[in-house]
């Protein structure tokens, strides 16, 4: 089952675009990483599905229900890591907190003592007082302390340290074990490869391409550096992109037939020489250009 | 209406409303005392009085109000009350909503699970709430000032009590209006500069129809419709401006509940 699907979405704020029929969906159960550089229109997306802001037209529904006629129903489900965490400056952690769980039904008081332990949390301390980090910590345990059936984490590590960030994630993947569905929004490749089971490359708006993780490292893109005295324009030929020289290191992508890249290799006197997959970074580069 | 806001909104608002009571308090008590010199010395008053120009007694609404007597006395106090009574109620009505904008905390609010009218009646009732307590409080002081500070003078109170009871509503023109000024710019930034033009402008714009008995001008300002001089003179209320009032505020609240549901909210970054 779909829990998220995006039909034609389009925001316009005034002239400037936020997003162009936008289509996608993410499926039950799964950790979505949705990709692309700052004002591609990431952050735009998640504040349509959270009703934050209303489509210029188009639909997305969450749950199956339209998000602009059920949003309070749809939201009892969500949980939500904004990018940049503002709280009531004047509250400490732990009033928070409460606050934000007396909107759901039941009781969340162990839950958010088990999320603060894993966070280590202070929850004496008002909010004022945080830095960023620990802000963003506040921000995950309101984000989990509901149990929600679907997560939205946008630009979520930024700020955590990197010990912080491996306890996030570990606490990422727990949720995800537990039935939990993970959208991922992030300019940083490095952790959705570790994290994502599907990505979306979102760019000027646009969804450009939504694929498998596995499909997408493998694209059949193979990242080739050659050690010779050859000039980089031996290596010419259909297939090879992104050419260039590093002292006596020959760079390229290859798509294609490997065989015929070894076939023209095989007449030159190579030094060294390494094939590799490409880095999600490196395939990402690829679309922008 | 939910519980949380409704109590997180007027707990917020508590020393706000206790510092605007408070000075309402002290400003009437500091006028009150003032009265039994000023009656005594009736006479030389009501001379110095004569040599003011008529222009500035119409703009101070001194016409129709005789500083003699407590009901004219308390009258002329009651103007600078209204003046505090607008500015605090057109704060509350601007920074409403706007406030968690501006302070970036409407992402939070908003993406709990209430729908947008919800978290603005359960906000409107706590507001409602402070500008009760802010009229009790007021109401409780001009009493006491008045038995405190009446001495021999005899006093028609129907006139006072209409004035007393003008108050929540006169509030209320001022709240919604600043509720619909908030809903219709794109960020308030600072609610100050507004509440004091809109409480200070429509001041003046009183004042002016004052000296110059336009009409027309009465129907902008709510400083006219409640009138103390006129009041105290008929002892009752102008129904057709009551009613405008109402109407008023029900509308300015109406479209501020519609422009709400579909406002985009700015993002923090």
């Amino acid at each position: 089952m779909d829990i998220i699907q995006v039909n034609e979405l389009t925001k316009y704020y005034g002239k400037s675009r936020g997003i162009e029929n936008l289509s996608f969906s993410v499926r039950e159960g799964e950790i979505f990483g949705f990709i692309g550089p700052n004002g591609a229109g990431k952050s735009t997306t998640i504040r349509l599905l959270l009703s934050l802001i209303h489509p210029s037209s188009g639909q997305a529904a969450i749950f199956g229900k339209d998000v602009t006629k059920k949003g309070p129903e749809i939201r009892s489900q969500v949980g939500y890591l904004p990018s940049e965490v503002f709280y009531y400056d004047h509250m400490r952690v732990g009033e928070l907190l409460h606050y934000s769980a007396s909107f759901y039904p039941g009781d969340h008081k162990q839950r958010i003592s088990y999320l603060a332990d894993v966070m280590e949390l202070e929850m004496n301390r008002k909010i004022r007082d945080l830095s960023y980090g620990n802000k963003k910590k506040v921000g995950i345990v309101q984000g989990l302390l509901h149990n929600p059936t679907l997560l939205f984490l946008d630009e979520p590590t930024s700020g955590l340290d990197p010990l912080m960030q491996r306890k996030f994630f570990d606490l990422v993947r727990e949720e995800n074990k537990k039935g939990v569905t993970i959208f991922f929004s992030s300019h940083f490749l490095g952790e959705v490869q570790r994290l994502c089971d599907r990505v979306g490359i979102i760019r000027e708006g646009r969804m450009v391409e939504v694929s498998d993780i596995r499909t997408l490292q493998k694209n059949n893109y193979k990242k080739i550096r050659v050690l010779g005295k050859n000039e980089s324009a031996d290596f010419e030929m259909p297939g090879v992109s992104n050419l260039h020289q590093e002292g006596e290191w020959t760079q390229f992508f290859y798509s294609g037939d490997i065989n015929q890249v070894l076939q023209r290799m095989s007449g030159f006197e190579i030094e060294d020489l390494s094939i590799e997959e490409p880095t999600l970074e490196e395939i990402f580069m690829h679309y922008y250009e | 209406m939910n519980k949380a806001i409704f109590r997180y909104e007027v707990r917020q608002r508590w020393s706000s409303v206790a510092i605007w009571a408070g000075s309402l308090a002290g400003l009437l008590l500091m006028f009150m005392a003032l009265f039994p010199s000023f009656s005594a010395d009736m006479a030389a008053m009501n001379q110095v009085l004569e040599n003011f120009p008529p222009e500035l007694k119409a703009a101070f609404g001194l016409n129709a109000l005789n500083l003699a007597t407590l009901e004219g006395y308390f009258g002329f106090c009651f103007v600078f009350c209204q003046l505090c009574l607008a500015i605090q109620a057109a704060n509350y009505g601007l920074s409403l909503v706007s406030v968690e904008e501006d302070e970036l905390t409407a992402d939070f609010l908003l993406t709990r699970p209430l729908s947008r009218p919800i978290i603005l009646t359960s906000k409107l009732l706590a507001t409602l709430t402070s500008l009760l307590v802010t009229q009790i409080i007021f109401w409780v002081v001009s009493l006491a000032s008045i038995v405190l500070f009446k001495g021999e003078a005899q006093y028609e109170s129907r006139g006072i009590m209409l004035l007393l009871g003008s108050g929540l509503i006169f509030q209320l023109i001022f709240f919604s209006l600043g509720l619909v000024i908030s809903q219709m710019v794109r960020r308030m930034h600072s609610v100050t500069p507004w509440s004091l033009g809109l409480a200070f402008g429509t001041y003046v714009i009183s004042a002016f129809s004052g000296i110059l008995g336009d009409v027309k001008l009465e129907y902008l300002s709510p400083f006219k419709h409640f009138d103390p001089g006129k009041i105290i003179r008929d002892l009752q209320y102008d129904t057709r401006l009551v009613i405008l009032d109402v109407v008023i505020v029900i509308v300015a609240i109406g479209v501020s509940y519609w422009l709400y549901q579909k406002r985009d909210i700015a993002s923090p970054s």
